[in-house]
């Protein structure tokens, strides 16, 4: 049996007096491709944001490759790659700028042109202020995928993309999968990814509803959404 | 120290491709020189005499100006939480950061400096190279403790308002050590003050550039 | 009787002794003659605000260290009855700077620095009143304290670094020792005083923040569902 990427149990997250996020038991095996579906609000984000290491939880257990990212996250960081609502660029560099300063952070080889070809997007000196909402996921793909990640969490991985674009992430996803990396994708876009991941798991109001292989998740989502909260 | 040059390089260019931004400081500065002037009156000796003062206190507000809106620009996209998921290191950022306001902070204070020699008819009666040496570890003082808090306060809504609250107290030693040692320059130094003025500046910069860098892991955390 | 309150009240004794002495019976000092009697008073707050601000640095820094909230509510306790010692020392300032000079305020390095770290450390204060999330507060307001702190050390030394009209820095030794009594107790009546005083604070604020971030219930353990 492969060693899990991900093993949460009984997690909990709240803001003030909500929880955003609680009772969330899960596995995700390394290697492989897991999806979390629900609505806005239904705490997808706040797990990999967790996962990531950029919040902490208050309750329960959680692991990542075996080791618990509220104390191991230097550790960890370097093998995780979030790629969340917010782009996390520069406005005021171009992608290539963005780019160089990526690899030379991480002290990677620049191999840039790659990364911009991977997604297609043109290697233009415009700042990326003068980015589409579509450009500028592009770009925040690329920036994931140079960082080869172990672990690729990716919020909302089709948002701001038109249907070419979602062609493209669905690749780019295979491309991380090829590399051996485990990819956990947030979506609401419940067709689509669910053609995409192994496993999946459907959250409502925080809470965990049911898991089983993706295939299955169209019914579950419906079927989570007939049954009263 | 990769990742400090990194840092550094990212700020500097961000700044250099808005430049106007520094330029709208300096002209900030310049106004306010031009305000304080207008308040005392045309009395050309208390001007010539409180000179270092007025140039102080207009490096000392345009720095908030520029302190929030550097780490407003981290925040609006997620860039700094990006930059810590890779992870770079919070010193790395802190002192990169530090660095590259200290460096606009010193380009805004240098301009403010040439206008107040012109505005305020002052001539340096000692060698001007010190005028420079204090311009630098003045900014520096400005720069550690308000990357710091800048940083603190950047998710707030009243970052404004907060940031000058808590970083004017605390730079007050500095300001006076500066204003010392900056009228000791342009009105002479008979008893050799100066150097005193010069080591109490270091110290306070020596002091809160290595205490803010270990600080500010925790508050970007 | 709770250790705080036992506290305060005792401080409240020794205060009263200590003032009462060097108020009503101790002889008057030789160069300043019955104003001089504000020394009883003042010094033992100055001495204090300077403690008050240590032991709050002190419990900033657990705070940064462990992160338990105790940490978090005292330091807060510290941090006000130190910014109230200063203020009150800064008012005691002026009593006596008026008879003593003939002005309510000098800016002589010592007065200066004090009056600074007052308004640094209501800074410190008011940024704990504008984060709502406890965790980032409680780090925010360690790190305001941990760097109004350093500042304080600053008003110690200033007596050495700038010329000042203020008179050095009080000890035994430079004090008739008819005056050692007095001020010891009034000085530890206020250490005493205050002590108890931000540990009733502390309190406060622990069971404030108990109450504001209680955690809700959690949401029932979900019916699996079959599909």
């Amino acid at each position: 049996m492969p060693a899990a990427a991900i093993e949460a149990r009984d997690v909990g997250r709240r803001y003030g007096r909500r929880w955003a996020l609680a009772r969330l038991d899960l596995i995700v095996p390394e290697g492989s491709f897991f999806l979390l579906v629900g609505a806005n609000g239904s705490g997808k984000t706040t797990f990999l944001r967790l996962a990531a290491s950029a919040e902490q939880r208050n309750r329960g257990e959680l692991a990542v490759f075996g080791q618990d990212p509220a104390r191991r996250a230097e550790n960890l960081r370097a093998h995780v790659a979030l790629l969340s609502h917010k782009a996390g660029l520069y406005e005021d560099l171009s992608a290539r700028e963005n780019l160089e300063l990526l690899a030379g952070l991480a002290s990677m080889e620049p191999r840039i042109a790659e990364w911009l070809a991977a997604v297609q997007l043109e290697d233009r000196p415009d700042p990326v202020r003068c980015f589409s909402a579509g450009m500028r996921k592009r770009l925040a793909f690329a920036r994931l995928i140079a960082q080869r990640p172990r672990l690729a969490l990716i919020d909302e991985p089709y948002g701001q993309l038109d249907p070419v674009g979602f062609d493209l992430v669905d690749g780019l996803m295979h491309t991380l999968r090829d590399q051996g990396a485990t990819v956990v994708i947030a979506s609401h876009l419940v067709e689509r990814a669910s053609r995409q991941a192994d496993t999946a798991l459907v959250l409502h109001q925080g809470t965990p509803r049911w898991q089983g292989p993706a295939r299955k998740v169209p019914a579950a989502w419906a079927a989570v959404h007939r049954v009263p909260a | 120290m990769n990742q400090l040059r990194w840092m550094l390089y990212k700020d500097l260019l961000i700044e250099w491709r808005g430049r106007a931004r520094v330029a709208a400081l300096s002209t900030f500065a310049v106004t306010l020189l031009l305000l304080f002037s207008f308040a005392v009156g045309p009395d050309t000796d208390a001007l010539r005499t409180h000179a270092p003062a007025y140039l102080w206190l207009s490096v000392l507000t345009a720095s908030t100006l520029l302190l929030t809106h550097g780490f407003k620009l981290e925040v609006e996209s997620g860039a700094m939480e990006g930059l810590l998921l890779l992870p770079v290191s919070p010193r790395a950022i802190f002192y990169g950061k530090a660095i590259a306001n200290m460096v606009l902070l010193l380009a805004v204070g240098v301009v403010a400096l040439l206008v107040t020699l012109v505005l305020f008819d002052v001539t340096p009666r000692e060698n001007p190279i010190w005028l420079l040496l204090i311009l630098v570890l003045g900014t520096a003082g400005v720069s550690a403790p308000g990357t710091l808090y800048a940083g603190l306060t950047a998710r707030l809504h009243a970052a404004q308002m907060v940031l000058p609250v808590l970083l004017f107290p605390l730079v007050v030693p500095c300001m006076v050590a500066a204003v010392r040692a900056t009228s000791l320059v342009l009105g002479g130094d008979a008893m050799g003050q100066l150097d005193s003025w010069l080591w109490v500046l270091g110290c306070f910069d020596a002091i809160y550039w290595s205490l803010c860098g270990v600080l500010f892991g925790k508050v970007i955390g | 009787m709770r250790k705080d309150w036992a506290l305060v009240a005792t401080g409240f004794v020794l205060l009263a002794i200590g003032h009462g002495l060097g108020l009503f019976f101790v002889p008057p000092e030789a160069m300043m003659g019955e104003t001089g009697r504000i020394f009883y008073v003042h010094v033992p707050t100055a001495w204090n605000c300077l403690v008050m601000f240590l032991i709050a640095f002190v419990c900033a820094v657990m705070v940064l260290w462990s992160g338990h909230p105790k940490w978090d509510a005292r330091t807060t306790g510290y941090v006000e009855v130190g910014t109230l010692y200063n203020v009150m020392l800064l008012f005691q300032g002026s009593i006596w700077a008026r008879p003593t000079w003939g002005v309510y305020w000098t800016w002589d390095p010592r007065l200066t620095t004090a009056a600074v770290m007052a308004v640094t450390f209501a800074g410190v204060m008011v940024l704990r009143k504008l984060i709502e999330d406890p965790e980032r507060r409680a780090t925010a307001h360690a790190v305001a304290t941990v760097v109004a702190f350093v500042n304080v050390p600053v008003v110690y030394m200033s007596v050495k670094w700038w010329r000042t009209l203020h008179q050095d820095m009080s000890s035994p030794s430079t004090v008739d020792s008819v005056m050692h009594w007095p001020l010891r107790t009034a000085a530890i009546g206020m250490l005493l005083l205050g002590v108890g005083f931000a540990m009733v604070r502390a309190e406060l604020e622990r069971r404030r923040i108990a109450i504001e971030d209680e955690a809700p219930e959690l949401p029932p353990v979900p019916n699996p569902l079959e599909v």
